[in-house]
């Protein structure tokens, strides 16, 4: 007869077993709604900004009227929001980008959302902060204001503009109180001003975060199975990793664009010694990714299914392509479709975007 | 044997057994690589000492470095992998990722 001491022991055991099973090991996710190894996916409520530029209400409000003012450009017609607009995705739903006057672009605009949990910016890599892109790209030579010095607009002529108007007087002033009268509005209080706006282009609270959280039914069973593979036998994980789904880093992913003679160098344009970064892009964040078509730097995936695809193949172009494509998935048709479906679950609630109210 | 034989051979002993020496005493590091950040990120070791940079990550890296005492790519590999650098210069050597611009450690060399 088994004593009933033995009998505690033996489910006590039983129960530390379990335990141990089902807690992640190593670093792995345990697909479960609410489970704690999850937990890291989720995004702080808001990203960090640095110490020379603290966040402010005031900073955000005026960058917010900045980013979508005309005035800012060389011609007084293009605005940041003529390549990010809000309801694309804060993109452009274009394959590549288009400069005004019509010229195209090699490279998709990238999104906004969630830039300010970044921390290396543009395609290439070549900006370290959101401060120092929005300075640069009020540059004459810039994107907003492209093709202005050939007709002889000159450098800064777009802070001229912006000092003439009351409204701004007085943002700035209300932005920037600490900054002395004659350097309150300028280059790099523009730049700090936008920055700050586009550090509020959020997107947290997406089914896949309500499952995190705990609700059971936030994602369905063919999002959760999209998990499993993209966590698993996908492992998109390896670089669309962390809260904001990115690593942050650079990868050759073989797109057929590659082969051309004059591609979009990418990470190689800041590399330029090392031709193993010849091709290799920045992993954008998957956060809102549905909204966000077309996929890929050069906007050659007109859907998620497509994107899917081109992993499962292991590429297109192999040369320089990165050691994670190579050999590509297995995928089977459920497993694609799950992926797109949690790729879908990855999309906060839309609602509709407030213009801002231009200072006269 | 002539006497300058002797010598040579004396010489030639002597400097084969500093080489040896040397070599014997040559130390061999492990620097891995997992969740994206080396481990661990300062390293002091002395000339002619070797670092072995193993990925145990779930990605593939590219360890480099610019510096101008030691300048090396090590190429893209995955995990399971690894592959050596003999720092056979003194000075700071600054290592990075190449595919992930945030992975940084560095290694001291000395004399």
């Amino acid at each position: 007869m088994i004593k009933r001491t033995n009998v505690k022991l033996m489910v006590l055991s039983i129960g530390l077993i379990i335990s141990f099973l089902s807690h992640a090991e190593d670093g792995a996710y345990v697909i479960e709604a609410g489970h704690p190894s999850l937990k890291e996916l989720l995004l702080p409520a808001t990203p960090p900004s640095p110490t020379d530029n603290p966040w402010t209400q005031a900073k955000a409000d005026l960058g917010k009227q900045l980013f979508f003012d005309p005035r800012m450009s060389g011609t007084g017609q293009v605005t940041c929001a003529s390549c990010h607009f809000p309801e694309r995705g804060w993109e452009d739903g274009l394959t590549t980008a288009v400069r005004f006057g019509g010229k195209v672009m090699q490279l998709a605009s990238p999104t906004m959302i969630n830039i300010g949990y970044n921390t290396i910016y543009m395609w290439d890599g070549r900006m370290p902060s959101l401060e120092k892109q929005a300075f640069v790209g009020q540059g004459i030579k810039a994107d907003i204001s492209a093709g202005m010095e050939e007709l002889g607009v000159k450098e800064g002529r777009h802070i001229e503009r912006i000092k003439m108007v009351k409204g701004y007087q007085t943002g700035f002033a209300k932005a920037f109180p600490q900054e002395p009268a004659e350097t309150q509005i300028s280059r790099e209080t523009i730049a700090k001003a936008i920055a700050a706006f586009e550090r509020t282009i959020i997107s947290n609270n997406s089914p896949f975060d309500a499952w995190v959280k705990g609700d059971k039914n936030a994602m369905t069973a063919q999002q959760v199975n999209g998990l499993k593979v993209f966590v698993g036998k996908g492992n998109c994980v390896a670089c669309h990793s962390g809260p904001n789904f990115t690593d942050n880093g650079f990868h050759n992913l073989g797109l057929k664009s590659f082969a051309a003679a004059d591609h979009h160098k990418g990470r190689m344009t800041q590399k330029p010694t090392h031709p193993s970064t010849d091709g290799a892009f920045k992993t954008p964040t998957l956060r809102d990714i549905a909204l966000r078509a077309p996929f890929f730097h050069d906007g050659s995936a007109k859907t998620l299914l497509e994107v899917v695809e081109h992993y499962d193949r292991g590429g297109d172009v192999k040369t320089n392509i990165s050691p994670m494509m190579q050999g590509g998935l297995g995928l089977s048709k459920d497993e694609k479709l799950s992926l797109v479906a949690f790729m879908e679950a990855l999309t906060s609630p839309v609602k509709p975007f407030v213009y801002p109210v231009l200072p006269q | 044997m002539s006497k300058k034989t002797n010598i040579l051979i004396l010489c030639g002993t002597f400097i084969l057994g500093c080489m040896l020496s040397i070599q014997s005493h040559a130390a061999e590091y492990t620097a891995s690589q997992k969740d994206k950040k080396f481990n661990p990120e300062k390293l002091k070791i002395k000339v002619g000492d070797a670092v072995n940079f193993v990925n145990d990550d779930n990605t593939a890296h590219n360890v480099y470095s610019e510096s101008a005492t030691n300048h090396f790519e090590l190429g893209m590999y995955r995990k399971g992998q690894a592959r050596k650098v003999v720092f056979d210069k003194p000075g700071t050597v600054e290592v990075e990722c190449l595919i992930h611009p945030g992975m940084k450690m560095t290694v001291e060399v000395s004399k």
